[in-house]
């Protein structure tokens, strides 16, 4: 696929960090307010893959450093893991332990987002990007 | 209890970490997990005499009454020192049989993450719990039997043992719900101890077929017993823990366990019995048939599950003292036999009886253990085993059911075990030295150890059996008859009928033994008949699994997506309208209080929906696709349901993302339906929506149930610290489905992937 032009190439670079901000504002205020895990991840999801309509698959992997797939990977790890808690307190699988951290609400709920968030990342990122590695194969 | 269980998994986990830094002493190290256990259980022993058991629970889904909840009593501690007693040296024996192989992590990964299912198995309460760690060994198995992954017929075999597995164990969860339904709780410990509730039920022989199912196809007995002998394909290890020491006497175990509670009637004595007794010749018959040597101790561990059947078939005080002694015996030797057998092999080059020969001089350490353990197989005087022989000639002998068939039954297993034992340890040991594929030399200290140890304990507990009996037998042989035993164990019992016929079938066993040849030539006649045995209806079956498969993939899968659409939406519509119609008819009223802004947010969208379907080019139709999209997430705006409105806008953004990077690589939009199946698309879709219309208004007007919305908006707060009720709901109250939803979320990005991946691939290399 063809790199972009110019007028998206400088809207991509200013977009495309607002929107990861915006993501991550998305992912922490979620709990209260209209957000939460599966909405930032598309988001983010979203301003990944308009840095890969510009600058092509393998800038794209650079910036992201994990590969998608390990984003898959670590973000059902966290989703299980938060299940864990809970046991060790003695209460049943999956109930939610709120812990306060320097006056930060810190709570399994909470990683269970993140790792919602990097999976609905990751799934996203791993069909977007091998669609465009693929077509680049096969050109 | 739970951390003795499931460190095993944790280990697992960290193996490759641990492979990485103790390099070839990694097996030394894991070995004290199991160490640990069988130390940790020693000195529980005292207290679990004392208190009858020791209690665990974990709540897991409290709403259903499911919990994670262990329990050892005399018989899990029995099986539990088996499983981590034989571990450890299972696992030393492997550092030295697997040493170097490249893929010996993956090993250790594996043989753990089993240990603690298996130790799962014997100690689990819930009946839920049992399952899934029942279900784990049969996998773990399954990985181990296709260890070397490369070789088809490993892969073959491992297969056929899931398979047959599996089968028994959709049998066990069945048997296990309806034991659910009639006792009325999870808990085994709570369902035992009113077993005259169970008995008497109309639903017990379902019941007890279901359970049964499950564990005659895990411990190999008649006819399931095929897929045993095939598990021979896995590292020897594997063979002398999984399919011999333990896995396959999770049946075993099974049957004991509900013993107390389900056992004693007249479908259990009569299916056990002669379940048990067919097992137990069958497996002794086919031993001396064959030269492999793991084959011909694989088959006499089926005569052993068969015996143990029988025992727990027969009932009674003293016939539970004969199975507790006879399983641990049988344990024992049996692993010792096994890890000669690996020695032999890894030693020599091959596994064929008939190619070894006089290797008494070069493998000194590893004839004696196989002379010992196989003395103790055979029953003689005065090892282990013929204490635990002499037990269960005198059970049969006093049997009150089927007496003639039974003693007859197990004088002939006798005679034939004996000639196998003296198959495995006499021919390849004694005679003249045979040239073998390599030059035999002793194995490694690593793989002596385990043979040697359980060597020395069959002989020293046939001189003072009643080291094991008082502290260890005694409370399991209780356990398993639901009431106190008193067990004394002791070597000579006389001379007795019992003894005679323990004579009788030495004397007879090593004259088969010394024939052989002649023996296999006469038992050669008969393939053609043995050839027709349960297992080849396994292979029909599978043929016939394959070709259904064939035939309903011909018809559902064409491959076009139009046709899944339809078969889809008209299932759907089909059932839905069905039920709709027939049992609530819809009834509903139609009050139209609708604003200005919502009707022409109805009208785009339905204007947008009718012009995708008329559009000329791809993209022209994606985004009038999209055009819908924004206007339903408009509706849901209108509604006050931002989080929904958020979700769908990104999500008609990515999908038109997606689209158009799929739309690149289709052919040029041509006009490729006729007429007719337009009409036919038409007619799919209204009345899809039809029903989605009439099914909404109905919904809406008949107040089935009180709706749960009203609990999560009081307890959003409260219960979830968050305003936001949509994530609260999301991560706490329901994330259990949401984790669902990301497992399979993650599931179709790697389907995407390997598609695409797969298809490159192929393109590239024709």
């Amino acid at each position: 696929m063809k790199t972009g032009t110019l007028i998206l190439t400088v809207a991509a670079q200013m977009l495309v960090p607002l929107q990861i901000l915006f993501s991550l504002f998305l992912l922490l205020r979620g709990h209260d307010e209209p957000g939460g895990g599966f909405i930032a991840g598309l988001v983010v999801a979203g301003a990944f893959a308009l840095h890969q309509f510009v600058n092509g698959p393998e800038a794209t992997r650079r910036l992201l450093r994990v590969d998608p797939r390990d984003c898959i990977g670590i973000g059902l790890l966290l989703g299980v893991g938060s299940a864990f808690p809970a046991w060790w307190q003695g209460e049943a699988f999956l109930t939610a332990q709120w812990w306060d951290v320097l006056g930060f609400k810190l709570s399994t709920p909470l990683i269970f987002d993140i790792g919602v968030y990097l999976v609905v990342l990751g799934s996203v990122l791993t069909a977007v990007i091998t669609l465009t590695e693929v077509d680049k194969d096969e050109a | 209890m739970q951390i003795a269980v499931l460190t095993g998994f944790v280990l697992a986990i960290l193996v490759p970490l641990l492979s990485r830094c103790c390099g070839s002493r990694t097996g030394l190290v894991l070995a004290l997990y199991p160490a640990a256990v069988a130390f940790w259980l020693v000195s529980l022993a005292p207290e679990v005499l004392q208190s009858g058991g020791i209690y665990f629970e974990q709540a897991w889904a409290p709403s259903l009454g499911l919990s994670l909840s262990f329990w050892l009593d005399g018989l899990s501690l029995l099986f539990g020192l088996l499983i981590s007693g034989i571990g450890t040296l299972i696992i030393i024996y492997a550092s030295g049989y697997l040493h170097g192989h490249p893929q010996l992590a993956r090993f250790y990964v594996l043989i753990l993450s089993f240990m603690s299912s298996m130790l799962g198995v014997v100690m689990a309460d819930g009946l839920m719990t049992l399952f899934v760690f029942w279900e784990l060994t049969s996998i773990t198995s399954y990985l181990l039997i296709g260890f070397n992954h490369e070789d088809a017929a490993a892969r073959k075999s491992a297969l056929q043992g899931l398979l047959v597995t599996f089968t028994g164990g959709l049998a066990l969860l069945s048997g296990l719900i309806l034991l659910n339904v009639v006792g009325g709780s999870w808990s085994l410990q709570t369902l035992l101890s009113d077993g005259e509730a169970l008995r008497e039920h109309a639903l017990y022989l379902p019941m007890l077929l279901c359970l049964l199912g499950g564990a005659f196809t895990k411990s190999a007995q008649f006819p399931f017993h095929f897929w045993l002998p095939n598990a021979m394909a896995a590292p020897t290890p594997v063979s002398a823990y999984l399919h011999s020491a333990t896995m396959v006497k999770a049946g075993i175990y099974l049957m004991a366990r509900l013993q107390p509670g389900l056992g004693g009637t007249e479908a259990w004595m009569t299916i056990l019995c002669v379940v048990g007794a067919i097992t137990m010749v069958v497996g002794a018959f086919l031993a001396i048939r064959f030269t492999g040597i793991k084959k011909v101790l694989a088959y006499s561990t089926i005569m052993a599950l068969g015996t143990l059947t029988m025992l727990l078939g027969i009932g009674g005080e003293a016939a539970m003292i004969a199975f507790v002694t006879f399983l641990a015996a049988h344990s024992l030797y049996k692993g010792a036999l096994f890890m000669v057998a690996g020695a032999l092999d890894h030693e020599t080059g091959t596994k064929d009886i008939d190619e070894m020969g006089g290797l008494r001089r070069a493998m000194p350490v590893t004839a004696l253990c196989a002379f010992v353990a196989a003395l103790s197989l055979g029953g003689v005087i005065p090892l282990f085993g013929f204490v635990a022989k002499e037990l269960m000639f005198e059970v049969v002998l006093d049997a009150p059911r089927f007496t003639g068939f039974l003693i007859g039954m197990s004088l002939l297993a006798s005679v034939l075990v004996v000639a196998a034992a003296g198959i495995v340890a006499l021919r390849p040991f004694f005679g003249a030295l045979k040239p073998t594929p390599k030059e035999p030399h002793e194995a490694p200290l690593a793989m002596l150890a385990g043979p040697c140890v359980l060597a020395c304990l069959s002989l020293v507990l046939g001189f003072m059996p009643w080291l094991a009996g008082g502290p260890l037998l005694a409370p399991a042989a209780s356990a398993v008859m639901g009431a106190e035993v008193v067990t004394d164990l002791y070597l000579w019992h006389g001379i007795n009928t019992a003894l005679m016929m323990s004579m009788f079938s030495l004397c007879v066993g090593l004259l088969v033994c010394w024939r052989w040849a002649n023996v296999r030539a006469v038992i050669h006649r008969f393939s053609p008949i043995l050839d027709r045995g349960p297992e080849a209806v396994y292979w029909k079956l599978m043929d016939l699994l394959v070709r259904v498969a064939e035939w309903q993939t011909r018809l559902l899968q064409s491959g076009y997506m139009r046709n899944y659409l339809i078969l889809t939406l008209l299932t759907f519509t089909g059932l839905t309208g069905y039920t709709l119609l027939v049992r609530h008819g819809p009834e509903f009223d139609i009050t139209l209080d609708v604003r200005l802004q919502e009707v022409v947010v109805a009208l785009v969208t339905a204007a947008s929906a009718i012009m995708a379907c008329m559009m000329r080019s791809r993209l022209a139709a994606v985004a009038t696709a999209g055009v819908m999209g924004f206007g339903i997430a408009l509706i849901f705006l209108l509604f006050s349901a931002p989080d929904l409105a958020i979700t769908q806008l990104l999500i008609e953004t990515l999908t038109v993302i997606l689209l158009i990077l799929v739309l690149f690589r289709m052919p040029q939009f041509s006009s490729l339906s006729t007429p007719m199946e337009r009409a036919r698309d038409m007619l799919v879709a209204v009345s899809t929506g039809v029903l989605m219309t009439l099914l909404i208004l109905t919904v809406l007007a008949q107040d089935l149930f009180t709706p749960i919305s009203e609990y999560m908006i009081e307890n959003s707060v409260p219960l979830g610290h968050g305003h936001n009720i949509v994530n609260v709901i999301l991560v706490d109250f329901r994330a259990l489905d949401t984790l669902g939803e990301i497992f399979v979320l993650s599931l179709a990005a790697i389907g995407v992937l390997a598609m695409l991946r797969l298809q490159a691939k192929e393109k590239k290399a024709p």
